[in-house]
């Protein structure tokens, strides 16, 4: 029934801090996903609390008891490695008993175990295969069901899906979800899917350079993000620079340029502050605009991935901005250069103080 | 001419065959994606085009030239593996600069193809880690990196950013597909995500259990899917069975199990005729502005699920007839939720009508 919690924990490697200063708490049963760029610390995290590798500095408690002498065997957790299947040369039984049997458990008392485990993958029927012979979705499940038999009451998912192709991956991922919420466990999963993670997780944590930018429901990440960085990795945003030009009691309203005016819920913002101001493209309304809030604009580009079109628009004030819409047969479609508005409604309008370090920076992934 | 041609290619692996008389002609400076299942035959096609498998039977041409018996060495064709092999003792720079240093390329354009493309994957400031110091999706990078400046003019690309985030990958899509039609080189490249192929690439092939299911025009693969297995694995869609019972110019009226009729565009079954209808998720409207037309049904919404930037739902119509819808979040504020009354629609236009599989439907689209 494991609470952990991590407290300033640091990791370097050379010059660089693969985790720095981490605090964490992942609550008993919660389902956490760390999402992030690449080599921004996902598994430097995992396995610090796997305890495969020990932090630099910090601690890490689970249930409330530190575990800097405890080691990884001790730990009850269940590990599924980023790239690292099954055993080739072992068959589905012999790998999923591994651990048990390594330990010395004997026999009697494993079997009833993975008997158990096999069941509940639905994978009884093929114990005698090689991992070859099974399909890459087969081979993950079983790679589950060996991080889950040691009695695991943690398990720590490390890219436990990267290797299926999206429609296994898609149905994995919420069995996945079913089997950690029916065992009541706690599950930590790192995925560089952030969909993977916004459709499974209690909760998700963003990172960047070794540290959490923040974390939040999958909901409240999507629709307001508290940095610019987490709007841009967290699905698509528009980014717009501008100046606070009036602000009343639940509005501010923003100058972008060009004499074009955008309305949003007043945040902390003050008048003559230099702000972001930002909206996700599905959040533009195309077809039928809103009275406040319109942006007009040309059409530089229109691209369609399967049924979503994506028109780029060019503002007065030269910035191109993203709308994105369903391609629909009863609605216009866009032609380059034409003239078009859309709105966006100001709950859907995000202002974020101007980063010191400057917008690109901001938004870096590195 | 095309660049490279496959006539009628077989390989087996004991009983199983994972390339099954392979029909393909890629263009010069073509940008080539390849969708299938795990275990389609996507790795051993690419193998085979690198000259690294034997193919049983066939032929493969490279500039008009019979390879079968030319050694990948000589092909001008690079193969960047699945699973990024790094010369361990190696690092970041050499790895990288390996291809065109045995290729006798001088130093200083060793040095330029180098640096541009470790600049590009964004791993300039990591040139002298050793790959166990880099992370999972670094690793990736650096084998990509190390395929491009190889040097030649066929890259065989397989799942070239399937470690890294999706937000790293849209922008490596983009300036991969930029660098082969800058330096007119030729790619396949073989993906797991549909909407990188989508965004990518020329053309698509779907490869299934070893064959060609379909090569086409991103949008025909997602729109003029050409069997049911292209339309469920391509986006996904919903599946509803029943028989043509009116037909005329307009299209087709199909019955479905339940009493529910659906109008399609479609004309070329005959009344009478058990199909299938195949309709993406994408295309299912919740709450449409008019509720005139075709295809409008009243039911309930019995789950959602958020995946960031769209919202999928599941709606049950009347007593059982189940269809899913991916709807764009456009307004949070006002989505409908579980329990909620909701009326659906899509248009007959973008309904696929195929002849009912002598195996039954779940065949056809099971995923594993
Ligand atoms: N060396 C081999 N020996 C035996 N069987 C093999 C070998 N290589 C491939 N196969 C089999 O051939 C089929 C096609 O394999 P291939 O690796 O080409 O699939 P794939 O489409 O690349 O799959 P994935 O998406 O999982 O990478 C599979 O059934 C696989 O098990
Ligand atoms: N053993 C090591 N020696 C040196 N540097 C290391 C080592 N392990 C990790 N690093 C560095 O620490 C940083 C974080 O790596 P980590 O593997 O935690 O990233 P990640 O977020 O899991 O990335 P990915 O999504 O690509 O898997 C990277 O810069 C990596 O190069
Ligand atoms: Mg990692
Ligand atoms: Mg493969």
């Amino acid at each position: 029934m494991p609470e952990v919690k991590l407290v300033n924990v640091s990791k370097r490697y050379g010059r660089i801090k693969a985790n720095d200063g981490i605090n964490l708490t992942i609550k008993d049963k919660e389902y956490v996903s760390v999402i992030g760029p690449s080599g921004c610390g996902k598994t430097t995290l995992i396995r610090n609390i796997a305890g495969i590798i020990h932090p630099d500095e910090g601690e890490i408690f689970i249930d409330e008891e530190s575990v800097s002498n405890v080691p990884i065997e001790d730990r009850r957790i269940g590990y599924v490695f980023q790239n690292i299947a099954l055993f080739p040369h072992m068959n589905i039984w012999d790998n999923i008993t591994y651990g048990p049997h390594v330990r010395g458990l004997p026999q009697q008392q494993t079997r009833p175990l993975a008997l158990e485990m096999l069941d509940m993958i639905k994978i009884a029927a093929r114990s005698e295969a090689y991992p070859h012979e099974l399909s890459g979705g087969t081979q993950q499940k079983t790679a589950v069901a060996r991080a889950l038999i040691s009695d695991a009451r943690l398990l720590l998912l490390d890219e436990p899906l990267g290797a299926l192709d999206v429609k296994v991956r898609t149905e994995l991922r919420y069995e996945l979800r079913r089997l950690v919420k029916d065992l009541r466990l706690t599950a930590l999963h790192v995925t560089h899917d952030q969909e993977e993670a916004m459709s499974i997780s209690d909760r998700v944590v963003v990172m960047k350079k070794g540290r959490i930018v923040e974390a939040g429901t999958p909901v409240s990440l999507y629709t307001r993000p508290q940095h610019t960085f987490t709007a841009n990795f967290v699905g698509e945003a528009n980014f717009l620079k501008g100046i606070v030009v009036e602000t009343t009691a639940d509005t501010s309203v923003v100058d972008i340029g060009s004499g074009v005016q955008l309305r949003a819920n007043r945040g902390k913002e003050t008048v003559d502050e230099r702000v972001i101001v930002v909206f996700r493209p599905e959040f533009a309304v195309l077809d039928k605009p809103i009275e406040v809030n319109r942006l007009s604009g040309k059409v530089m580009d229109v691209l369609y991935s399967g049924s979503i079109i994506r028109v780029m628009i060019k503002l007065p004030n030269d910035e191109t901005i993203a709308a994105k819409r369903i391609a629909s047969f009863d609605k216009p479609m866009y032609d380059v250069s034409e003239s078009v508005t859309i709105s966006v409604s100001p709950d859907n309008v995000l202002v974020y103080p101007y980063p010191e370090e400057g917008l690109k920076k901001a938004l870096a992934l590195e | 001419m095309p660049l490279v041609k496959l006539v009628n290619i077989t390989k087996k692996f004991g009983e199983i065959i994972a390339l099954d008389n392979i029909e393909l002609s890629i263009e010069d400076g073509e940008y080539l994606c390849v969708l299938g299942q795990t275990g389609a035959g996507k790795t051993t096609l690419l193998r085979t085009i690198a000259g690294l498998i034997r193919p049983d039977g066939g032929e493969i041409f490279i500039e008009g030239e019979l390879v079968n018996d030319v050694p990948p060495e000589e092909r001008d064709a690079v193969y960047m593996f699945q699973h990024f092999a790094l010369f361990p003792h190696m690092n970041v720079w050499d790895n990288v600069s390996f291809g065109p240093s045995i290729k006798n390329w001088d130093n200083e354009q060793v040095k330029t193809i180098s640096s541009e493309v470790l600049e590009m994957v964004r791993l300039s400031d990591r040139q002298d880690a050793f790959p166990s110091e880099l992370s999972g999706g670094m690793q990736q990078r650096v084998a990509l990196a190390r395929g491009i400046a190889s040097g030649a003019k066929i890259l065989l690309l397989d799942e070239p950013l399937g470690a890294l985030d999706a937000r790293l990958r849209v922008d490596l899509r983009r300036q991969l597909r930029r660098l082969v039609k800058d330096q007119k080189l030729t790619a396949v490249h073989v993906t797991h995500d549909q909407e990188e192929a989508l965004m990518t690439a020329d053309r698509i092939m779907v490869l299934r259990k070893g064959k060609v299911e379909q090569v086409g025009l991103p949008s025909e693969i997602y729109s003029s899917p050409k069997s049911i297995f292209v339309a469920s694995f391509v986006g996904n869609a919903n599946f509803f069975e029943g028989n043509v019972i009116e037909m005329d110019n307009s299209g087709s009226t199909i019955w479905i199990r339940g009493d529910y009729q659906i109008r399609v565009s479609q004309t070329d079954r005959k009344v009478g005729d058990k199909v299938v209808v195949a309709v993406k998720p994408t295309d299912v409207i919740i709450n449409p502005d008019s509720h005139k037309g075709k295809n409008v049904f009243s039911g309930m919404v019995d789950s959602s699920t958020f995946v960031g930037g769209s919202m999928k739902y599941k709606v049950i119509v009347g007593d059982g007839m189940v269809i899913f819808s991916e709807a764009l979040v456009s307004n949070i504020q006002e989505l409908p939720r579980p329990g909620q009354e909701v009326t659906v629609s899509f248009h007959p236009a973008r309904c696929c009508l195929f002849e009912y599989p002598e195996a039954g439907l779940l065949k056809e689209i099971e995923a594993i």
